[in-house]
């Protein structure tokens, strides 16, 4: 490279654009710069100012007022009060992430630090942005499915059941109540193996490390029963408009009923393991509080909004596929911290098993789609004998369903909270705008609410007793 | 919005000062307090069912931070959404829709601003919720539209030095060529 003509500072050839370049500077100087050493304390060189440029990601310059109130989680209210404060020339910005196996996924935090005390923190996402709600513009209604399942990849039958419901809406086509009730399994199972996720991976970030084994392994248990139905242990592409893609297996009854008292004696040992343990206890309590005011006007929902109080589930307050049938009761937490996030997911677990278990009891028979042949293809039978069945099996399948025009936007309660999906619809057979409100995004952007203030062990707390998923955020 | 036309609309007693126009006013206490208070606001603008529960208005955007300062006042408290659709051949060509909720009222209220494609700017909203900010800037980096007073309106989910905004219409979906190893070796 040194000795390519073109090379600026060389006598041979000196470039002729309107910016002068400084004198002696090369692209190889450039590159040995990233490894020289700078001496905090000494005097700066004036290429370091350039060299940790990162553009608009960079942390705003602590003048700002608005933006300061965001980084510093006193936009809606200052529930922290300040303890110590040192010395200006001790405050630095450290960056946490992308890659740091704390952020459950490729999250990047810059703090800004006052000794081990954390001022501002700013989120940096988009790592995992895959542009998915362009793609779903490009995909009929049918397969619209395979897309919105890969968002948040640990509970995929909500996403799915979500996009199921508003195509439906705007279609206005009934779903038959075994469809429905299978969807109330499927989406109830999928939050217990969700929240046993979070179960693992919080007991790990905050010491407790046999808790990974112990939730993934009964995790498995409820993988094994999806692949047995969906034939997918992820990414199912299960629920579709409609009702869903196929009929539960044969003895699938036995299937939940292991399930459910595994569960249920794996939950009881999480219990015993972690609630009355006096370093879980000591790690948890009072530390991450995210008020119920600060959980409304960050669009924080869910089980993080629960835990500080707010007494609210979509479930109950606008029911969908018929889950309104089922009795359950929604677990309040009341001082918003760590500990109140655990204790609220903990009983979700054991009130969505036993919702799962009403299910199991009284699942009815009958269609597990609709026979609306507006979106549903007619059975194979009918294809052998007749030519305009064919037709319409291989319309439907090539160039998709139409839906008439419309917006509608269509909430469920995910393990995460609020995930809403707003359509638009032009009358085509793909729609024309999907806008995905991914509930990990809203708490990811509410993170400095929670982290000012506390120590950097405490943000492995936070951050993981939140339960962002990042494939949620980024889309 | 269906039962608009229900006869509880003619029992519902008119303010004396009437409403320029034919306008109809909601139902429900709440959004009529709205509409009254600002005369940009229409709540029968659009037709098609939209679930259950919510309510559509468009509202001019020089009124979109009053008008959504008054609903979080009235009860609507929670923060959901806001994103941006690009109507492309429409004029004005772009909606930004703000969801809100009211968790006491369990009633959602969708807030439509019509922007026109030679300026998609609107006020930020980042005062009045908080969490604004991240979606706000999520419609400035895929849709385009800039929100004035917003603290730090730069790119989210895309890299700083991407060019265009790839979620309206007439950004292509794009695509890598991909390179398959062996594909174009000699023998």
């Amino acid at each position: 490279m040194s000795d390519a003509p073109h090379a600026p500072g060389r006598d041979t050839a000196v470039p002729t654009t309107d910016l002068p370049l400084e004198e002696g500077i090369s692209d190889a100087d450039d590159r040995r710069r990233l490894h020289e050493v700078w001496v905090a304390g000494t005097e700066e060189p004036d290429w370091i100012a350039g060299a940790t440029d990162e553009g608009a990601q960079e942390m705003l310059p602590a003048d700002v007022e608005p933006a300061l109130d965001l980084q510093r989680g006193t936009a809606v209210e200052d529930d922290y009060v300040d303890e110590i404060r040192v010395d200006e020339s001790e405050r630095q910005i450290i960056n946490m992430g992308p890659q740091h196996p704390a952020t459950h996924g490729v999250l990047r935090l810059h703090l800004e630090l006052e000794g081990e005390t954390i001022r501002r923190a700013k989120p940096i996402i988009g790592y995992l942005h895959t542009g998915m709600e362009k793609t779903a513009e490009t995909l009929t209604y049918l397969q619209g499915g395979t897309n919105v399942t890969r968002m948040d990849y640990l509970a995929p039958l909500h996403n799915e059941l979500c996009y199921s419901l508003a195509v439906e809406q705007l279609v206005a086509v009934e779903i038959p109540p075994r469809a429905q009730a299978i969807r109330v399994l499927m989406t109830e199972l999928n939050r217990v193996s969700s929240h046993l996720v979070w179960i693992a991976t919080f007991g790990m970030d905050v010491g407790a490390l046999s808790m990974m084994l112990y939730g993934f392994r009964e995790r498995e248990l409820i993988l094994d029963f999806f692949e047995k139905t969906t034939g997918l242990r992820m990414n199912h592409n299960y629920i579709r408009p409609g009702g869903v893609a196929a009929d539960l297996p044969s003895g699938w009854e036995d299937d939940v009923e292991e399930i459910l008292d595994v569960v249920r004696d794996g939950i009881a040992d999480y219990n015993d393991l972690l609630t009355e343990n006096p370093i879980f206890v000591d790690r948890t309590h009072g530390v991450g509080i995210m008020t119920a005011a600060e959980a409304h006007a960050y669009g924080v929902t869910g089980p993080n909004a629960r835990a500080a109080g707010v007494d609210f589930d979509l479930r109950k307050v606008f029911p969908y596929s018929g889950i309104d049938a089922y009795e359950f009761d929604v677990p309040v937490g009341s001082h918003g911290d760590v500990f109140d996030r655990y204790m609220v997911r903990m009983e979700e677990m054991r009130q969505s098993l036993g919702i799962v278990k009403q299910v199991l009891e009284s699942m009815p028979a009958g269609d597990y789609r609709t026979e609306d042949r507006k979106v549903t293809p007619p059975p194979r039978q009918r294809i052998n004998e007749s030519m305009e069945a064919l037709i319409h099996h291989f319309k439907l399948f090539t160039e998709g369903f139409k839906v008439p025009p419309g917006e509608v936007y269509q909430a469920v309660e995910s393990p995460r909270g609020e995930l809403g999906m707003y359509l638009v619809s032009k009358g085509g057979p793909r729609p024309w705008r999907l806008h995905v409100r991914a509930p990990s995004f809203a708490t990811v952007q509410a993170l400095p609410v929670m982290m000012a203030d506390l120590i950097v062990p405490d943000v492995v707390a936070t951050l993981a007793s939140l339960d962002p998923v990042l494939g949620d955020v980024d889309r | 919005m269906t039962d608009l036309a229900s006869p509880d609309e003619d029992e519902v007693v008119e303010p004396a000062p009437e409403p320029p126009g034919d306008r109809k006013l909601p139902d429900d206490p709440v959004l009529a307090g709205l509409a009254e208070t600002f005369e940009s606001a229409v709540f029968d603008a659009f037709e098609p069912a939209v679930g259950p529960r919510q309510d559509v208005v468009a509202v001019d955007r020089g009124d979109v931070v009053p008008f959504v300062t008054a609903a979080r006042d009235a009860g609507f408290e929670t923060f959901i959404d806001i994103c941006a659709v690009d109507h492309f051949t429409r004029e004005p060509r772009f909606d930004v829709v703000i969801s809100l909720l009211s968790m006491r009222l369990a009633k959602r209220l969708r807030v439509v601003v019509g922007l026109p494609n030679d300026d998609p700017v609107m006020p930020s909203l980042t005062g009045v919720y908080a969490g604004a900010n991240f979606y706000e800037r999520e419609a400035w980096d895929l849709m385009g539209v800039r929100f004035t007073g917003h603290p730090d309106l730069t790119r989210l989910l895309l890299p700083d030095e991407w060019v265009g905004h790839p979620l309206r219409k007439d950004q292509g979906v794009g695509s890598v060529p991909v390179q398959f190893k062996g594909a174009n070796r000699a023998t």
